[in-house]
């Protein structure tokens, strides 16, 4: 059984990379798009709210860097493809197959992230060229935990989508959530500010939620900050159980319900 | 049959927008998620820009109701992106993969007009609203005279700017002739545009450079936004005007040399 597990993981990565490869100019396009905490950065280091809120410009800077890195590799476009898979009926070959379609998305999304390894490493390297007082070496220990805090953000953040991806079965524009999904990601994950700088209170209701997760915490640990690692992991662990038995359970719903738009 | 060329475009144009009014009024829930995505951005907007001007309340030597503005016509821009600019030039991508470009360029209208006019949304419309109530109030409280000669300046840039903004997507939407699939391109500019929320004042020089001659978000909202409370600039203006023109006119080039390339998805 494991075997075959390994075998299916390995031709879906194996092919879904093969096919990112191809389309390699919109993903350096991506990789671009991913720019905003850096433009952040820049507005940051020039304010008067920085200095207000305690945040030196080293301390700034390291965290933007590290929530580049941490966004460029928890990118997540679920919601569009699928959208788009359902209306047009290309999802129903794939119920046809002995396989959970959402292991293929899941697989692209990784394949994804190998393809944009290199264009993220050429963007770091014009960055240390450009700005060489913006870069630091991680220790190896907050590097590993970094790296592991980053994939559990991405696939917190692929399941919430996929939650929300599940409407498309109910409705045509289920797409559209995706902006209103979009607004708490910005602006409580600590994407264009870091949560420090937030009112206490402010801070302690968007830590409620699942968005600093994505974001403030692995960037944290990654630029070296003190965290609280044990209680990052709780966090994004706890989410990540919460929202995979309520993505089965619609997709169970809507699989049924779901009419095969022009079949 | 002979009807001057401009009728016969400004009559394409109301049977384009009346039938895709029509389609998208389909959708009415659409209405309340637009809303509460322009609300919410405008409140997180608003909170960040508090953060940044902290105790001192100024973003690069701007005053925050003054900096109001500069968010004012960054939501009015984002209000004509949803309405005109997204739901069509998202779209040439489609077109291009799916190779029905070839019917796009049957047609017997300009493609580049029918390309860019053929969709219009709605749901932009609540960004505009919001957009223009922003800018006034912040123009209320910036205790400035406001006057005519001033707002006449700064619709012509408004309309300056539209007119860059529309180059940007057209060109970044046009390469999929070459990559074809560039699939949410479009998205890379709404990522790197939100750089115009904030006066270009705020951000180091460098990027000042690359804000203004690589990609100009400074004409998009900080120079109209300087015409509005009275401290407009004429070498900026007629910088902005002559931007406009000039990517217009690339725009132009750029579809003719792009057609050339064209082979078709089957071919």
């Amino acid at each position: 059984m494991t075997v075959r597990s390994l075998q299916i993981a390995r031709v879906l990565l194996s092919t879904q990379y093969a096919t990112m490869l191809e389309y390699r100019a919109e993903i350096a396009l991506w990789a671009l798009s991913g720019v905003l905490p850096l433009i952040m950065l820049a507005v940051w280091q020039g304010s008067d709210g920085a200095a207000a809120a305690g945040l030196s410009s080293t301390k700034l800077a390291h965290y933007f860097v590290a929530a580049f890195l941490v966004r460029q590799f928890s990118v997540v476009w679920m919601i569009h493809v699928f959208e788009e898979d359902t209306l047009q009926g290309k999802l129903s070959p794939q119920l046809l197959q002995p396989l959970q379609p959402l292991w293929r998305y899941f697989a692209a999304h990784v394949a994804e992230q190998v393809t944009r390894l290199p264009f993220v490493a050429l963007m770091m390297g014009a960055l240390a060229l450009l700005q060489p007082n913006l870069m630091w070496w991680p220790n190896a220990r907050e590097l590993i935990l970094g790296i592991a805090a980053i994939q559990a953000a991405f696939i917190l953040r692929f399941l919430l989508q996929s939650v929300v991806a599940m409407l498309c079965f109910w409705s045509e524009r289920a797409a559209a959530l995706d902006r209103l999904l979009l607004i708490p990601y910005l602006f409580l994950s600590g994407l264009v500010a870091p949560l420090q700088a937030y009112p206490t209170a402010v801070q302690k209701m968007a830590w409620l939620t699942p968005f600093p997760s994505m974001v403030a915490f692995p960037a944290a640990l990654l630029a070296g900050e003190p965290v609280e690692i044990g209680r990052g992991f709780l966090q994004l662990g706890i989410w990540c159980m919460l929202l995979y038995p309520l993505l089965i359970w619609l997709w169970r719903k809507g699989v049924r319900r779901y009419g095969a738009m022009g079949a | 049959m002979n009807r001057p060329r401009w009728i016969r475009y400004a009559r394409s144009l109301r049977s384009f927008w009346t039938t895709s009014l029509e389609a998208e009024l389909e959708y009415q829930l659409n209405l309340v998620v637009e809303l509460l995505a322009v609300l919410g951005n405008l409140a997180g907007s608003l909170f960040v820009l508090t953060l940044l001007a902290g105790p001192s309340r100024q973003l690069g030597g701007w005053s925050w109701s003054n900096a109001l503005v500069v968010v004012g016509i960054y939501t009015l821009l984002d209000g004509f992106t949803s309405a005109l600019l997204q739901p069509n030039l998202s779209r040439i991508v489609n077109h291009v993969q799916n190779g029905t470009l070839d019917f796009v360029l049957l047609k017997p209208v300009d493609s580049q007009f029918w390309l860019s006019t053929r969709s219009f949304s709605p749901w932009g419309l609540p960004g505009i609203v919001a957009g223009l109530l922003l800018i006034s109030w912040a123009l209320i409280h910036s205790g400035e005279p406001i006057r005519a000669s001033a707002v006449l300046l700064a619709a012509i840039l408004m309309v300056a700017a539209a007119c860059i903004l529309y180059s940007l997507w057209f060109l970044l939407a046009g390469l999929s002739i070459w990559f074809v699939k560039v699939w949410n391109a479009t998205e890379v500019l709404r990522y790197t545009l939100v750089a115009g929320r904030y006066p270009i004042t705020a951000y180091p020089p460098a990027l000042r450079m690359v804000f203004t001659f690589l990609l100009p978000v400074a004409f998009l909202t900080t120079v109209p936004a300087e015409a509005l409370l009275g401290r407009g600039s004429w070498p900026w203006a007629f910088g902005s005007v002559v931007a406009a023109a000039l990517s217009l006119t690339s725009t132009r080039l750029f579809w003719g040399v792009a057609l050339r390339h064209y082979t078709s998805a089957s071919s």
